[in-house]
């Protein structure tokens, strides 16, 4: 069993991509305001980008834009994880930008940013109308 | 090649072209290139799979000049094309159907982006159904998640925004998790194309390297799209969303969008993973015990709620709860169910949400079951959709909802203790079903009180032709039940791996 | 260490009373169409009581989950191929068709442009209608043309850039960005760039000059229309040349377009328009995201 997760040492850089995660995750689980709900998205978008751009890291090796006319795979790192990032970061922008706009949209609706005050808010106000 | 083979990139790039065009011309222009898209991308599914199931052929797609390791792909058989035009009927039976709420909901300056969102999530959904690389369906799930939250919260009140960033956080939970399940995916084989993935994964798995990594992933993936779909117990965000939403909304994101992830994920089990290494990983298992629960819970939150919308988005999770369940009990005669499943609810819930607007309105705009009385006699068509629609639910033959119980119900047997949960689910399910649905039922077809009986509501002949063409889709899946299956069947010949 | 002062920055921002959108609208009364009419309930302190044990019961749950969540991460890295292994299953015939026949086959010199814009182009299409995707949206809830104009920031906002060192800085700078942006938009195929991060520095060119001269000198430049007819084009532009490249690879038609001759600024077939097309693309939801957060409107 013990010698499935022998990479824990060698993989430290994923490691810490997790950490990132886990701490990103954290904060959009237990932080009430809305705002920081947000940067704990961002936070664990970036820690899964980390994720992925180690995933093309190959040692000693360069990035892979073809100098001096070598083209062997002996000299370059792995290209695929690069574009996928590209796209991830991308993604994360237009989600970003939209949970921002509903942010600030909730607060001038609302005057808070306090997850547990507009909840209470919106059932009093359902409590009051069906009385 | 035969010409047809080209319509899965076809309606995918028609409708891209359709959502930018849409963006910059007036909305009864946007309204006009939308319903040109519908109908155009509906003769394309219906050729598609007419010709597939005729030849009994499936095929793959290359998008660009690079075969199949290198560049894009999308594949199609005879369930791809199945699901992309039950998606595109829905569709277009919402918006008709609900085109004068969106007219009355939504400000006039921002309808010309209704249409857009329209757009851009008919082209999501397509490529989800036909898409045949695992990154491709990650872009287009993003997509669709940001142009379903546009939907929904393009009506414009503090409960609508409120609901958005619920569904919003839950939806990107969800992707994240999925996002990660494809990176350790991709870091254990080296693919991002379903065929390479299979070969891969399955190579992998009778060796026995990586099989920690290749549980986390499948667990991770299925969680994602699980989360999407509002499976028990992140359905917290279902009676607000497809509550607060204009009606046309609500049936496009209860009705396809949901089933738009769970047809990926049936993909990505059956056609990435392999059923096999997918029961042996244990997922499907908690799948169906999670299954299980979301029927009882969402059932129970459905009777407990106080308002009609807020109700069928409530019994939502418990159908949401029967595909999970089916999923979770593994085979083809179960996976069968669940397809019977998708096809019933995918017609009968924008149905009812529709209805149950058009009954609020007739009660004054109140949607408190207590005000609901006789709104049926002032709106009949909007009453008959209602009965219709919970008669499908509780699973009354004749109407579509009878036939995935009876799957179910058989695909359960020799099961050992998932019989016995299965039948019990079932069983309790429907009792709650009944308890709930047909409760709705009868109060709108009391006798309501004098004052009542100013409240009108004016119908548009668009809106009733689609209640009408609802009522009748679904009558005729619960009659045509063996052609569908026999249809099915053969569709799983060419999907399954 | 001692107690972190409770109306410090970090004391404010920890406990949770610092809203950063205030500095965003100054503007203390909401929109009278937009509030709505606020009832007291029955009873707000047993309402209040709930919440607090619901708060109380999510958050065990939610450090359960968290805890549980994140051993099984760290146990599935332990368990992938080592960090920068040569022999991982990432390093297949894949990767090396890209880097070793990629210039040869797409002309372009950075393999990762040959790889999203030619062999996995449908991918980046998906990407840039993403952008696309959230630009509609970010209209739908911020656009407030035709409401009453907020002017409040505005003259704070204004006099605060409108010191001369910081314009007469800016008249160096912006032409400066704009020309490293279009440098590193047309080089995408030969160096590292390309359309987005020359897109997103082009914008940020745009958005300095919005905040030093002001956002009514920047509307009257940056026309709106000019806006959404060059995104138009962009994206029709993109959608309908990826068109013609997936149509005659899946039917296995000749295509005109050639990858050229490697190395040369005029190569690489379609990677340099749609590099240009996905950069003003980008440009223009970048801007367009921060007008629409500055004022409500393009």
């Amino acid at each position: 069993m013990t010698a499935m997760f022998t990479h824990i040492v060698s993989n430290y850089e994923e490691v810490v991509a997790v950490i990132l995660f886990c701490i990103g995750f954290c904060m959009l689980l237990f932080s009430r305001n809305l705002l920081k709900k947000v940067i704990g998205l961002d936070i664990m978008d970036t820690g899964v980008f980390l994720l992925l751009a180690d995933r093309g890291y190959i040692a000693g090796r360069t990035v892979p834009i073809i100098t001096d006319g070598v083209s062997d795979m002996t000299r370059y790192i792995n290209p695929i994880p690069a574009g996928l990032v590209l796209t991830g970061i991308v993604v994360s922008v237009s989600v970003s930008a939209l949970m921002l706009s509903l942010t600030v949209r909730i607060y001038k609706t609302y005057r808070t940013l306090d997850m547990d005050k507009l909840y209470l808010m919106i059932s009093n106000r359902r409590k009051g109308g069906r009385a | 090649m035969s010409f047809v083979q080209n319509y899965p990139f076809f309606s995918i790039v028609l409708s891209l072209l359709c959502a930018v065009v849409s963006f910059v011309v007036p909305a009864r222009w946007g309204k006009r290139l939308t319903y040109f898209l519908l109908c155009a991308s509906l003769y394309m599914q219906t050729h598609l799979l007419v010709f597939c199931a005729a030849g009994h052929v499936s095929f793959s797609y290359m998008m660009g000049h690079y075969p199949a390791p290198w560049g894009n792909e999308v594949a199609a058989g005879i369930i791809e094309p199945l699901m992309a035009l039950l998606f595109v009927v829905v569709i277009l039976l919402s918006i008709s159907g609900g085109g004068q709420h969106i007219a009355a909901d939504i400000k006039d300056d921002r309808q010309n982006l209704y249409w857009v969102m329209v757009d851009l999530a008919h082209v999501s959904l397509m490529a989800l159904c036909y898409t045949n690389d695992i990154f491709t369906g990650y872009v287009f799930i993003e997509i669709c998640t940001i142009a379903s939250c546009a939907l929904l919260c393009i009506r414009e009140n503090g409960r609508a925004l409120i609901a958005s960033v619920r569904y919003m956080v839950f939806a990107l939970i969800g992707s994240g998790l999925f996002l990660i399940g494809v990176i350790y995916t991709y870091a254990i084989t080296g693919h991002l194309l379903f065929p390479q993935l299979y070969d891969a994964i399955q190579a992998l798995w009778a060796e026995g390297t990586y099989r920690f990594s290749m549980t986390a992933a499948i667990g991770l993936m299925t969680a994602g799209l699980a989360i999407k779909s509002g499976l028990f117990p992140f359905h917290f965000w279902m009676p607000d969303t497809y509550g607060r939403a204009t009606p046309a909304s609500s049936g496009i994101l209860s009705g396809v969008v949901s089933k738009g992830y769970i047809f990926l994920l049936i993909k990505v089990i059956y056609r990435v993973i392999g059923a096999d290494i997918f029961a042996a990983s244990g997922v499907q298992t908690v799948l169906l015990l999670f299954g299980i629960g979301g029927m009882i819970v969402g059932s129970v939150s459905a009777i407990l709620s106080r308002r009609i919308t807020t109700m069928v988005a409530f019994s939502s999770a418990a159908q949401i709860g029967y595909v999970f369940m089916g999923l979770g009990m593994g085979g083809q005669a179960a996976l069968a169910a669940v397809f019977f499943q998708i096809l019933s609810h995918a017609l009968t819930k924008p149905m009812l949400f529709l209805a149950s607007r058009d009954l609020s309105e007739a009660a004054g705009g109140h949607e408190e079951f207590r005000y609901l009385r006789g709104a049926a006699h002032r709106n009949p068509i909007a009453g008959a959709a209602f009965t219709v629609g919970a008669l499908s639910m509780v699973g009354v033959p004749v109407f579509a909802g009878f036939i995935p119980k009876l799957y179910f119900a058989t695909a359960s047997f020799g099961m050992g203790w998932r019989t016995w949960a299965v039948l019990l689910a079932l069983a309790v399910s429907t009792v709650l079903n009944v308890l709930y649905f047909l409760y709705t039922a009868m109060v709108i077809w009391m006798p309501g009180t004098s004052e009542q009986r100013e409240y009108r509501t004016e119908r548009t002949a668009h809106g009733i032709w689609a209640m009408v063409v609802f009522v009748v889709l679904n009558v005729a899946v619960g009659l045509s039940s063996t052609g569908i299956a026999a249809l099915l069947t053969q569709g799983f010949d060419l999907f399954c791996r | 260490m001692s107690k972190i002062d409770k109306d410090s920055l970090l004391g404010l921002w920890l406990t949770g009373d610092l809203d950063l959108t205030e500095q965003l609208y100054a503007d203390p009364l909401p929109h009278p169409e937009e509030t709505e009419k606020y009832q007291p309930s029955h009873d707000p302190a047993a309402a209040a009581k709930v919440t607090r044990y619901f708060r109380r019961f999510y958050n065990i749950c939610a450090a359960l989950l968290c805890m549980i969540f994140a051993a099984i991460m760290l146990l599935t890295v332990a368990n992938l191929p080592p960090y920068g292994a040569k022999d991982a299953p990432t390093v297949n015939e894949v990767a090396q068709r890209y880097v070793e026949k990629g210039t040869e086959e797409t002309g372009a010199v950075n393999t990762v442009a040959g790889m999203i814009l030619d062999y996995r182009a449908f991918d980046t299409l998906g990407e840039s209608f993403v952008l696309f995707t959230a630009m509609c949206a970010v209209t739908v809830l911020m656009n407030q043309s035709g409401k009453r104009r907020r002017v409040c920031v505005e003259a704070e906002t204004v006099d605060y850039y409108a010191d001369p060192i910081v314009r007469t800085m800016c008249k160096f700078v912006i032409p400066v960005i704009l020309v490293f942006g279009i440098y590193i938009l047309l080089n995408g195929h030969l160096s590292p760039g390309g359309g987005f991060s020359g897109g997103a520095i082009l914008a940020s060119a745009f958005i300095i000059f919005a905040m030093v001269w002001g956002d009514e000198r920047a509307q009257g430049t940056i026309r709106v229309p000019v806006i959404k007819t060059i995104t138009l084009c962009a994206l029709c532009f993109y959608a309908l040349s990826k068109t013609y490249s997936f149509f005659t690879g899946a039917n296995h038609l000749h295509s005109v377009i050639s990858p050229g001759v490697p190395g040369r600024i005029l190569s690489a077939g379609l990677i340099l328009p749609l590099n240009v097309a996905v950069g003003v693309v980008v440009c223009c939801t970048m801007y367009s995201f921060y007008m629409y957060f500055k004022r409500g409107e393009l």
